[in-house]
């Protein structure tokens, strides 16, 4: 059933991706260049939240999933179209997450947890294990894909992403999730296969981390194991996501836009302090905004609506 | 192979000393501690600082690092820890706020270490001449940590198993809610536990300084070893904890001998498929009813 309130919702989400999408006729240079990274974090942050938010599952398996999307796209990019690579890194970042969310989504969250810390340091290993083998080192990604193309296509993947995201939280699979986040056993008892339930969301987040991966390829132009899978992604992620708050499908973009900029000035102005803010960030987020800036929001609402009504 | 099998056990007996730190503060404290590694890394630089200043043997700076790592682990638990084990409505409450925390922790520390002590490596000579055993000749360090490492893990299952303080440690691992009727003070227990689980980490850091090189940010590997060596091990289960220790030492050190050094972490990746697979409630855990 979609409602005049849904209908003004896509309106209004429709209308701030258009204006999102015009940016770069307004500037080309550093702002776009922060605009691109907040485009990704947004989409990264916002496909985490899909499967951590209702599961309270976390994650750290990003830095995998995009890691072997600018790969599929540093092999390929010569040999293969542009647009097929996008969907190749889809498939492969959803059999990574099929293949983990089997092993590891069957039992508790702590495991998932651990397995996923150490993903992106193993596929690493293995990438240069196979690249020392076969004699290859880092490559070049050269190609006459412009920032602005790149922040396009951010962009559209964002909207593909919000509108999931939209009709998961509508669907059956939206309503299992949220039920296996409250009590998964109620959740088994009422006959909900939950396992079943967060591999598929998990598939969907680690493909479209993976597409990410992809698409952001060519910006790097240098790809090589220890810069493609840098841990560090997934936990800015996570932080990001969890700060703005994963009740909400907007709540990780209200966590990315100010972190980002945060992020940019300390490793601008003191860039051995970065794993500081990360920690104190994290911190912040268990002991002073649990539930993040939606969580915030709700209960400032709240307080102050009921007071008015 | 007689070779590997030894560097594998010694390499194995000093996780051993790690991972049951580990084990403490997940089985009894019920905090699952991603920020281990890190105090494994502060004890390591503690003893890399005090042998360079002073000439002060590692071994020796075990009686300073051991108590300063329980006085600074028991104050985590009452300051951070046990507020969150307060508000906590269920243990998947606990889990997810004790893992955030605690890696907010581990990410402080490592910007604390790095900004003390630079990102660079840190490694230096001590006791480094060769030892011979079976044959093959080891170095003598290794040895050293391994035999410490060993009484100290013995000391701790004597004491778990023998003494009265052991016996609540234990009775509040099997179950908190059953232990405060039969009249133990859980929190205190826990916060000894999660003192004494720093203690012997950071301990087993030190040992581990002798023989490795260390850098600020190297801490999170050992979380993840020791992770793997307690799942596999089975929480709470000291033994278990032993066996495992043992064999991904061996595993390791098989990998980085035939196969190739830098795919340590699939060795023990492939431990832990194994453990999720076959038996996810540790070797030698019995089924969950």
């Amino acid at each position: 059933m979609i409602t005049p309130r849904d209908i003004r919702n896509l309106l209004l989400a429709a209308a701030a991706l258009g204006l999102a999408a015009l940016l770069p006729f307004y500037d080309s240079g550093y702002i776009l260049s922060i605009a691109t990274t907040m485009a990704m974090f947004t989409v990264l942050a916002t496909s985490w939240a899909l499967f951590s938010g209702p599961t309270h599952y976390i994650s750290l398996a990003t830095a995998a999933f995009f890691g072997l999307g600018t790969f599929v796209t540093g092999l390929g990019f010569q040999t293969l179209p542009m647009w097929l690579l996008p969907l190749i890194a889809a498939g492969i970042g959803a059999v990574l997450a099929a293949l983990v969310g089997m092993v590891t989504l069957r039992l508790s969250g702590v495991y998932f947890v651990i397995f996923t810390l150490g993903l992106a340091e193993l596929v690493r290993q293995v990438v240069t294990w196979v690249q020392n083998r076969t004699g290859q080192r880092g490559m070049y990604v050269l190609t006459s894909i412009t920032e602005r193309d790149i922040y396009w296509q951010l962009i559209g993947l964002a909207a593909l992403v919000f509108l999931v995201g939209w009709l998961i939280g509508r669907s059956r699979l939206g309503f299992a999730l949220r039920i296996i986040g409250n009590d998964e056993t109620v959740a088994k008892h009422s006959g909900i296969d939950t396992a079943m339930a967060k591999i598929v969301l998990f598939m969907i987040s680690g493909a479209v981390a993976a597409v990410v991966g992809a698409l952001l390829a060519p910006r790097y132009i240098y790809i090589e194991p220890s810069t493609a899978f840098a841990p560090i992604l997934s936990f800015q992620v996570v932080i990001m996501a969890l700060l703005g708050g994963t009740g909400r499908l907007w709540g990780p973009l209200a966590g990315v836009i100010p972190f980002t900029i945060l992020w940019e000035f300390i490793s601008r102005h003191a860039p051995n302090q970065t794993l500081l803010l990360l920690g104190v960030a994290f911190l912040l987020i268990v002991y002073v905004l649990p539930g993040g800036f939606v969580g915030l929001y709700d209960r400032l609402r709240r307080r102050f609506g009921a007071g008015g009504q | 192979m007689s070779f590997i099998l030894i560097t594998g056990l010694l390499l194995g007996g000093t996780y051993a000393l790690i991972a049951m730190g580990l084990n403490l503060q997940y089985g009894v404290a019920r905090i699952m501690n991603l920020a281990n590694g890190e105090m494994l890394v502060a004890g390591g630089f503690a003893a890399f600082w005090v042998y360079t200043a002073g000439q002060v043997s590692p071994i020796a700076a075990l009686v300073v690092v051991a108590p300063l790592a329980f006085a600074v682990n028991w104050l985590i638990y009452r300051l951070m820890l046990q507020p969150l084990v307060k508000r906590a409505k269920s243990r998947g409450a606990l889990e997810v706020d004790s893992i955030l925390a605690t890696f907010g922790l581990s990410f402080v520390l490592v910007g604390i270490m790095t900004w003390m002590f630079g990102g660079g490596y840190f490694n230096y000579s001590y006791l480094a001449q060769r030892v011979d055993i079976l044959g093959a000749s080891y170095g003598q360090n290794r040895v050293v940590a391994f035999s410490i490492a060993s009484l100290m893990a013995l000391a701790l299952w004597l004491w778990l198993s023998y003494t009265r303080a052991g016996l609540r440690m234990r009775a509040v691992a099997v179950n908190p809610n059953s232990a405060r009727l039969v009249g133990i003070d859980v929190p205190a227990v826990s916060a000894l536990a999660f003192g004494l689980g720093g203690a012997v980490t950071a301990s087993g850091g030190a040992l581990i300084s002798m023989f490795f090189t260390l850098d600020a940010s190297v801490g999170v590997m050992f979380t993840m070893k020791a992770l793997i060596i307690v799942i596999m091990g089975g929480v709470g289960d000291i033994r278990g904890t032993i066996v495992a220790a043992l064999i991904l030492g061996i595993a390791e050190t098989f990998v980085a001998r035939v196969i190739d050094p830098g795919l340590t972490l699939a060795a023990a990746y492939v431990l832990f498929l194994g453990v999720l697979l076959f038996r996810p409630q540790g070797l030698f855990g019995s089924k969950p009813t």
